[in-house]
């Protein structure tokens, strides 16, 4: 009895270090064995993304953006509300009158603190403390509701680096709201049509259910037209509007001119609209 | 065959209440329907027959050109160019989707989704900006 219980424990023992040892050897005979190997793979996993860290990498091809002048709109009040109106007529865009949580945004107002939160300080400009500031998508390089999309309803089209929507695919399921630092999407939770003052036969409405949001005027673009709100604000310098890789363009030519701000640079969305404050 | 006697009249029943759709309406599958074709247009994007049988898929390759490809080539007709859509090509021609769309929709009983976004030629009007 005595010696089958020695024998039991000290094949326990055994087996107890054995079980325990295992994991390490494997582990250290697969790290000695692939790290020859290593620098190769990782060369190209990561080649594509950032270049270092920090550095922004410019996409490449047609990128459309937009300069918004503040200085211009701060001039001239009625000028934003006019844009504002432009784009909700072009797009079907409902209005429900104080009522936030139904509230539709393709191009909306908000104030300074907002749209630059990380920019707020006590003793700003007169500007900066009064006047609304015109906020809308940011057609990032980077998006990362595009990511989050779970059906590719949203995606960047290559051929001018617009976020668009195809609201055929939209499932209504809310990740890209979440996953927008700008809060540039919003979710129709209801019928939007008795809340359009004016149907524009050229554009669809939206449904219940889904997403939207302002899309740069891709309809408008193929027509060889300016977007909605650009066309009204042009003439007062307040929007410019334009191909950021073309270096040659207007938007460049105001962009190599003046400093800009961005929204939420630390968010790494890389926008494509740039305010001169 | 064991309980003949309730297994056959058992069957005819089943047989006579599967088939009521098809006799209550005398064998015929009613009138078929005559959609309304534009007044003055001859010539459709495809030859008719092609549309009839294939007008929902067209229609989803003009949305996947247009909103996926951004390929937005016009589409010739006749001489005359045409946007790819259904707002703004077919119900430019086709400008009743109450008799043109419905009528078959309506007999094959499909609901296409179509409408809950886009906007019918009588929709639009319906709220059309007063200058």
């Amino acid at each position: 009895m005595d010696t089958k219980r020695r024998k039991f424990l000290k094949m326990a023992g055994a087996a107890a270090l054995a079980g325990i040892g295992a994991p390490a050897l494997i582990k250290l005979n697969s790290t000695s064995a692939f790290a020859s190997e290593e620098p190769a793979h990782e060369a190209p996993a990561h080649g594509g993304e950032t270049a270092a860290h920090g550095e922004i990498a410019a996409a490449t091809g047609v990128r459309l953006g937009m300069v918004i002048d503040m200085r211009r709109f701060a001039e001239q009040p009625e000028l934003l509300d006019q844009a504002i109106a432009a784009c909700h007529k072009v797009h079907n865009v409902p209005h429900f009158p104080n009522d936030r949580k139904n509230e539709i945004k393709w191009i909306w107002k908000a104030p300074y603190a907002n749209v630059f939160p990380e920019l707020d300080s006590i003793h700003k400009s007169e500007m900066a403390k009064n006047a609304p500031f015109a906020v809308l998508c940011n057609h990032c390089d980077n998006p990362s509701c595009v990511k989050a999309c779970p059906t590719k309803a949203t995606f960047v089209q290559p051929e001018n680096g617009i976020v668009a929507m195809d609201f055929h695919r939209c499932i209504g399921c809310r990740f890209c709201m979440a996953a927008c630092p700008y809060g540039a999407r919003s979710f129709n939770w209801q019928d939007p049509r008795p809340f359009i003052e004016t149907y524009n036969a050229d554009f669809p409405t939206r449904m219940r259910g889904v997403v939207e949001k302002c899309n740069f005027c891709g309809e408008r673009l193929a027509l060889g037209l300016e977007p909605a709100c650009v066309e009204v604000a042009k003439s007062a310098g307040a929007m410019v509007f334009g191909d950021l890789n073309d270096p040659d363009s207007e938007i460049r030519r105001v962009l190599d001119k003046e400093f800009t701000i961005q929204r939420n640079p630390a968010a790494g969305t890389k926008p494509s609209v740039y305010y001169i404050v | 065959m064991y309980n003949k006697g309730t297994i056959i009249p058992g069957l005819m029943i089943f047989i006579v209440f599967v088939t009521f759709p098809l006799w209550y309406n005398g064998l015929s599958a009613g009138p078929v329907p005559k959609p309304e074709l534009p007044v003055g247009e001859k010539e459709c994007v495809a030859p008719a027959k092609e549309m009839r049988d294939n007008h929902m898929k067209l229609l989803n390759q003009w949305r996947d050109a247009v909103l996926r490809d951004d390929d937005r080539v016009m589409v010739k007709v006749g001489g005359k160019e045409y946007r790819k859509g259904l707002q703004t090509t077919c119900m430019q021609c086709h400008t009743d989707k109450e008799k043109f769309c419905d009528t078959c929709h309506t007999y094959a009983a499909v609901q296409p989704s179509c409408w809950d976004c886009h906007l019918t030629p009588a929709v639009a009007a319906s709220k059309k900006e007063t200058l």
